[in-house]
């Protein structure tokens, strides 16, 4: 049966919707990036080949190599040891299996700047390994420098993106038919042959889509690098940053950034294509999941190996992390070495104090209380624009022309997503600090910003929300005594009010935890909380390591507490609103 | 008449014609089935009378009154659609206590109401269940708790048995007629189910094409299929050209498989239908048709036979009482002209 009357309020609704998210993406998507493009345009011509010369190509092509050397080294590291968790996951039920899967996704959502400091409190200059080092074992000085490493880096991204693999390639095996593998055997193929024919050509796909998805983070990573390789260590990101917000040297960010954003393009293209491969339904896929409990010792001694490496690796540097912050170990200034580590709140309790030693003349309590501010803003603004942009997305528009607009915008909303925050924030720096619109003393600067990070998270939180309402549910509701209003209240407000809350909670963890195009656009007397955990992270003195530290676990708490958030409502097992 | 009319109603989408001058009734505390193949219009007939859709032309009357313009969350009809449409974001009770809470009954009525709807359909205890949680069958019962719980002037049923197995469909129409009857619920039943149709309703509607094709009691549908369309949808298969004749003033119907003393017709070309039950062996009188077996199937309390008669095949029930022959026999039946059904002015059809 076709609709008539009851969907064209809908209709009426979503012929108006696309206009705010297309002025949304123009004013501060488009504009800022073509800013970038127009200001390297502008120099050519007025310089004409000057400003080319003064661009030393051999330090691009350096900056250029490191970052894609790390971001391959990662991913390899990444992908070999994500496969085993990955196989596990996928063919065994054991006990605790979901609470693993739930540990082994919390690296993922951490602001980048928490992962930092939580390697740091494991492995850096004050952190655990050279306290106990020092304390215990005698050594004169800190022994590891792990930090200001390639290792360090390598580590920190696998710790970040190993769930992808888990979770991608895992999801995929386990949709495999075991069977295919098992015909194999009868066939004569030994366990091994019968992998690496017939399982492993048939899981590439999935390997591939996750490989490339983990290269694109590692190869825009910002926070990750910027702390803990220090400035030995550059990738094209955190040389963008280092040019502008140190040296002030424009044109030289804006080419890095030109080059940040072809590649980062050429690679998300390249992710769509293999993911669109990975979604098609395998000819042969189980209808049910096929798992089996653990019953020979090597399984069980595999699965140990795992699960211990998964606990130790994801868990610890979080640990870690928490202990490092309620630890005193008594460094003064002028001191070599530790003193007595001692448990302390000290660093908690400092958090509210405006020492004049301080480099920004605030206590770092004003910075979560900007962080929150500003947080709030973006949730706020992201669900303006992501609700009208999400209605608009999810039906199909009865005009040609809103529909061609309808397919066009539905990619378009993602750009953010495969764009670097840094260049963003280089493109926001170059548009809005003059007229006609100059918003650089806008306190609403980040919040824009923050808002067209989280943009793509908000939509996509929405949309299936939106689409999820059918038009049999207006009908059934209406032909049950409910008026037009009323279906609204009854129906669509509850359904999508759920997603509402996931698209908020999203865009204020996103907010909290954002730092590149953060890093560029803050104002000195107005840091936010990851800017604060750079600061104090940077600045020498046991204090103001244990400020990093407490700061960082108030950090994780809040996007802890989010994501549970997130996870609860989304699984629809509460009740009503 | 008191209950429901439709008069003349068309409606068309883009262009194409869906109803074509619908016109039927519903008596009060009836039970009406509307049956025909999928497209044929039974939905896009219930969505009009809902009001989910309005009609090009034509009028549709409750109790008198015209429904043109009244929206359908005022009509008071109830609707279990063939998606059920359960409400994702509530559980069972708050979807069975939907159509209640818009009527503002108080608190306590509704739990009681819900109560009492849930222990008719047989679901007492799944007040909490959060309706993903639910087998096809249970969901279908919420569908129908939901649709009967505000005491609908009228109830319309979509397909409700569509997704299910023969033996729960056969078991589940049983009760729902009686449960209907119980009520003395108006009701309008959709499907494409001639058993279901037959077992649940006291009148069927047969539709076809957008039209109504006959209007009767199970009983006359089965017996005096008005068109070879109603008799083929019954799944009739026996048809032959045929022609009425005068001859020594008495009628005859000409077929070629001989002719018959067919009394009261009127003259004309047209199609004949033999029933399949029709056939007799070993009894010598009306027409006589030869030919060999080519399949025979038990089924129980009858043997189907297939008969190859020169180009055609024919389909014959016979009691398996009698000595029946055997696949590659030839046998010869008597056709008695009770059996035989003709249409006149009915000329070409797929199966001539």
């Amino acid at each position: 049966m076709r609709t008539a009357s009851l969907a064209s309020s809908w209709k009426k609704g979503s012929a108006l919707a696309w206009v705010l998210p297309v002025l949304f993406l123009a004013l501060f998507y488009f504009y800022p990036l073509g800013s970038i493009l127009f200001f390297a345009f502008e120099r050519l011509v007025e310089e004409g080949g000057e400003s080319l010369r003064a661009l030393n190509l051999a330090y691009l092509w350096r900056v250029l190599r490191f970052t894609v050397y790390q971001a391959f080294l990662s991913t390899l590291l990444t992908v070999l040891l994500g496969m085993p968790a990955a196989y596990l996951f996928a063919r065994y039920e054991f006990r605790g299996k979901t609470l693993l899967r739930a540990l082994s996704t919390i690296p993922f959502v951490l602001p980048t700047l928490v992962v930092a400091a939580a390697f740091n409190a494991l492995y850096g200059p004050r952190g655990w390994a050279n306290l106990v080092a020092v304390n215990l074992l005698g050594f004169e000085e800190p022994p590891f420098t792990l930090t200001n490493s390639l290792i360090a880096i390598l580590v920190a991204h696998v710790f970040y993106n190993l769930t992808i693999v888990i979770r991608l390639v895992g999801d995929y095996w386990s949709r495999l038919d075991p069977r295919l593998s098992q015909a194999g055997r009868s066939l004569g193929a030994t366990p091994w042959q019968a992998f690496w024919k017939i399982t492993f050509p048939l899981l590439l796909p999935a390997i591939l889509s996750a490989s490339l998805l983990v290269f694109i983070f590692d190869f825009t990573s910002f926070g990750v690098i910027l702390i803990l390789g220090g400035p030995r260590y550059a990738t094209l990101e955190v040389e963008i940053y280092y040019q502008m917000s140190g040296l002030l040297n424009i044109p030289v960010a804006v080419t890095l950034s030109l080059l940040q954003l072809g590649c980062t393009w050429v690679l998300t293209i390249a992710y769509n294509r293999l993911s669109e491969k990975v979604t098609r339904p395998l000819p042969l896929a189980a209808q049910r999941r096929v798992v089996s409990r653990l019953l020979k010792p090597h399984q069980k001694v595999f699965a140990f190996l795992v699960v211990a490496f998964l606990v130790v690796f994801q868990v610890m540097p979080l640990v870690a992390l928490v202990g490092r912050s309620l630890t005193y170990a008594g460094w003064e200034r002028g001191e070599r070495g530790f003193g007595v580590p001692t448990l302390s709140l000290a660093a908690y309790q400092e958090i509210f104090i405006n020492r004049r030693a301080s480099l920004f003349y605030i206590p770092p309590i004003q910075a979560i209380a900007i962080s929150l501010g500003y947080a709030l803003a973006t949730l706020l603004f992201s669900l303006l624009i992501g609700f009208p942009t999400a209605w608009f997305l999810a039906r199909q528009q009865g005009s040609g022309k809103l529909e061609r607009l309808r397919r066009w915008l539905e990619p378009t909303v993602l750009l953010p997503l495969g764009t670097s925050s840094v260049t963003l924030g280089l493109g926001f720096i170059l548009a809005f600090s003059q007229p006609p619109f100059d918003l650089r003393a806008s306190p609403l600067l980040i919040p824009i910003a923050h808002t067209l990070v989280a943009f793509p998270f908000v939509v996509r939180s929405l949309l299936p929300a939106l689409r999820s309402i059918r038009p049999r549910y207006h009908q059934a509701a209406a032909v049950l005594g409910a008026s037009p209003s009323q279906i609204v209240r009854r129906i669509d407000l509850p359904i999508v009010g759920r997603a509402a809350l996931v698209a908020g909670v999203f865009a204020f963890g996103i907010s909290m935890g954002e730092f590149g195009a953060t890093a560029l656009l803050t104002r000195p007397e107005f840091p936010t909380l990851p800017v604060a955990i750079y600061r104090f992270l940077g600045q020498p003195g046991e204090m103001n390591y244990g400020q990093a530290m407490a700061l960082s676990v108030f950090l994780m708490a809040t996007t802890g507490l989010g994501m549970i958030l997130i996870e609860r409502f989304r699984s629809g097992e509460v009740g009503e609103f | 008449m008191d209950g429901l009319v439709l008069q003349r109603v068309s409606k068309s989408f883009e262009a194409k014609k869906v109803l074509e001058e619908v016109s039927f009734e519903v008596g009060l505390g009836e039970i009406v089935a509307l049956l025909g193949p999928s497209g044929c219009g039974k939905s896009t007939t219930l969505g009009l009378i809902a009001g989910l859709i309005e009609p090009d032309s034509g009028e549709i009357y409750w109790r008198g009154n015209s429904l043109r313009g009244i929206p359908p969350h005022q009509r008071h009809f109830g609707l279990m659609f063939q998606d059920l449409a359960l409400f994702p974001h509530l559980n069972v009770f708050e979807n069975v206590a939907f159509g209640l809470r818009l009527r503002r009954q108080p608190q306590t009525e509704v739990r009681k109401r819900v109560k009492e709807v849930l222990q008719l359909v047989n679901l007492t205890g799944f007040e909490d269940r959060d309706v993903a949680t639910l087998s096809g069958g249970e969901m279908q019962r919420v569908a129908l708790a939901r649709a009967i719980a505000p005491q609908p002037q009228l109830l319309m049923l979509d397909e409700p048995l569509a997704s299910l197995d023969r033996i729960l469909k056969d078991r589940l129409a049983v009760e729902l007629r009686q449960l209907l009857r119980q009520m003395n619920q108006t009701a309008i039943y959709v499907t494409h189910d001639q058993e279901e149709a037959f077992m649940v309703a006291d009148r069927v509607i047969l539709m076809n094409q957008g039209k109504v094709e006959q209007i009767g009691t199970p009983q006359e549908i089965f017996c005096s299929p008005s068109t070879p369309f109603v008799a083929e949808f019954l799944g009739m298969k026996n048809f032959v050209e045929g022609e009425v004749i005068y001859e020594d003033g008495e009628s005859w119907l000409v077929t070629p498989l001989g002719r018959i003393r067919f009394p009261n017709q009127p003259a004309g070309k047209g199609i004949a239908l033999i029933r399949p039950e029709g056939a007799t062996v070993d009894v010598h009188e009306g027409l006589q048709l030869m030919g060999r077996v080519t399949q025979k199937l038990f089924r129980g309390d009858h043997c189907q036979i297939e008969l190859q008669w020169g180009e055609k095949r024919f389909s014959f029930l016979l009691p398996c009482s009698q000595k029946t022959p055997n696949e590659g026999d030839t046998l010869c039946l008597s056709l008695s002209p009770r059996s035989v059904i003709f249409f006149r002015n009915h000329t070409s059809h797929s199966f001539t």
